[in-house]
């Protein structure tokens, strides 16, 4: 099994570290050549303007698609989880759509309020350790894709924050930056569920 | 942690965003309209100074701050991180950039500086980048609470060779602590004039505690596909976009360039027919006086 991890800008180091160390061949992803080898994919943390642009000059948005709708797994974490999505709550970029959701970009704040919190997942014995950089949340969201955990905001208000449809899974916080392997592992089981 | 207790300004949420921000490229604005350029043609983030280092250079005189004006313009006019330049040692003018809401404080030497002390940036929430030339001072930086290390190279002149210098000496000297005992640490840091801790962090990692970007002299793609060689986690670029002929052409030619750091045909590729790049000033031509990566140390 190779899980490639899409390398046009942002950790995408950090998201291959978590890969090896589970003992999983991670490759980096630039050109639609690379993706077609691979079984499953992470879309990185990273500036999803920045993202966005080059997947379309490189001409990766509708390869990316059409695996998608072949059922490829894909675990997309903050602008990756924007990627994603349908829509933003606020201007235009370019997105891929595969998962049926609005999303608004740094919905905490600016980087004066990103934070690091406990969170409860479904799904998990123990809370996951999570860090939310300029991070953006659920706004809305299809009735096909599953709330796995959410977080409340200042008004009270709760928000989606990790998600899942069919085989997508999208984070709004980064399981890359603190090592924990069981988004990643999620990843893979859906790689041999296949 | 307590169930829904939120920790903001920590290190690992202040290095955390220079981590997103890897393998892209920051560029210098002194307006909306160039930020709105810089975004739409794949930057990173941008930076907000009152004018760009060759002005600076050809202008003289006493560098600030930008007018807090200027860089709430830039702010509500972008959607990506904001960066904003304070002077070396000022912490009123770095306080002042928190209130605005910037996202990362630039406390550079391509403004003048007011302290022989840098500023103690873990009295903030806001994360720091600041300049360095070899390990030593990126490690005092890191010891001050820097989230974000960069090169010094030297701003303003459109010469990488600086940056090349400072960047080659650092992975140099990291390379020369991974081969110490653990006996030869404190002479090590002595050496370095730099915090034992780090130093010992370093020879076990082998790596900066933080991510390291090049800046200073960076004019062309080939320029920063270099810099990305040499080991750099991405790209500040100066006066290298907006003082070219074509801004818009340029900047999005060295943001695929960092990306495709590895793959000479796509930098030859977007390199064709970018018109004049900045004039530039051969270092060779500079007197010591006049070189802005000796301020501070």
């Amino acid at each position: 099994m190779i899980v490639g991890v899409l390398a046009l800008q942002g950790d995408f180091r950090e998201h291959i570290a978590i890969l090896s160390k589970m003992g999983v061949d991670a490759e980096e992803i630039r050109t639609p050549e690379e993706l077609a080898a691979v079984d499953a994919l992470v879309i990185p943390g990273g500036e999803s303007t920045t993202i966005g642009r080059l997947a379309e000059v490189y001409g990766l948005i509708g390869p990316i698609q059409s695996r998608c709708e072949a059922g490829m797994p894909v675990l997309g974490t903050c602008a990756g989880m924007i990627f994603l999505a349908s829509s933003t709550a606020d201007g235009d970029q370019a997105q891929l759509g595969v998962l049926d959701a609005c999303v608004r970009r740094n919905a905490f704040g600016r980087q004066f309020d990103s934070f690091e919190a406990d969170l409860e997942v479904v799904g998990l014995d123990e809370p996951m350790h999570a860090v939310f950089i300029r991070a953006p949340w659920m706004e809305k969201i299809g009735a096909d894709v599953e709330v796995l955990a959410s977080v409340i905001d200042t008004e009270g208000e709760s928000h989606p924050v990790l998600v899942r449809e069919g085989r997508i899974l999208a984070t709004s916080f980064h399981p890359e930056l603190t090592g924990d392997e069981r988004l990643h592992r999620m990843l893979v089981d859906l790689v041999d569920d296949i | 942690m307590a169930a829904n207790e939120q920790l903001t300004g920590t290190e690992q949420v202040k290095r955390g965003l220079a981590e997103m921000l890897k393998g892209g490229v920051i560029m210098d604005v002194v307006n909306a309209e160039q930020a709105v350029i810089a975004e739409a043609a794949g930057a990173c983030a941008v930076m907000s100074l009152e004018r760009v280092p060759a002005d600076i250079r050809a202008h003289g005189g006493v560098a600030r701050m930008a007018d807090p004006a200027r860089t709430e313009e830039i702010i509500a006019a972008v959607s990506i991180p904001v960066m904003a330049k304070s002077r070396i040692g000022h912490f009123v003018e770095a306080q002042v950039l928190q209130s605005l809401g910037v996202d990362y404080i630039d406390e550079s030497e391509v403004l003048t500086p007011v302290d022989t002390n840098h500023i103690d940036k873990h009295a903030f929430t806001v994360p720091f980048v600041c300049g360095a030339k070899d390990l030593g001072e990126a490690l005092r930086r890191i010891g001050e609470g820097a989230a974000m290390i960069r090169t010094k190279g030297e701003p303003g002149t459109g010469d990488v060779v600086e940056a090349v210098r400072h960047m080659r000496k650092m992975n140099t000297q990291i390379g020369w602590l991974t081969t110490l005992d653990p006996n030869e640490m404190m002479n090590a840091a002595k050496e370095l004039r730099a915090p034992i801790s780090l130093v010992q962090e370093v020879a076990l990692s082998g790596r900066l505690p933080v991510v390291n970007f090049a800046a200073g002299g960076i004019a062309t793609p080939s320029d920063a596909a270099l810099m990305m060689q040499l080991g750099c986690d991405g790209i500040f670029v100066g006066s290298g976009v907006f003082k070219s002929d074509e801004p818009d052409v340029r900047a999005r030619a060295i943001v695929e360039a960092t990306t495709f750091y590895r793959d000479p045909e796509k930098i030859g590729k977007v390199s064709r027919n970018l018109g004049e790049a900045m004039v530039g000033i051969n270092i060779d031509e500079l007197q010591s006086i006049e070189m802005m990566q000796n301020r501070g140390s």
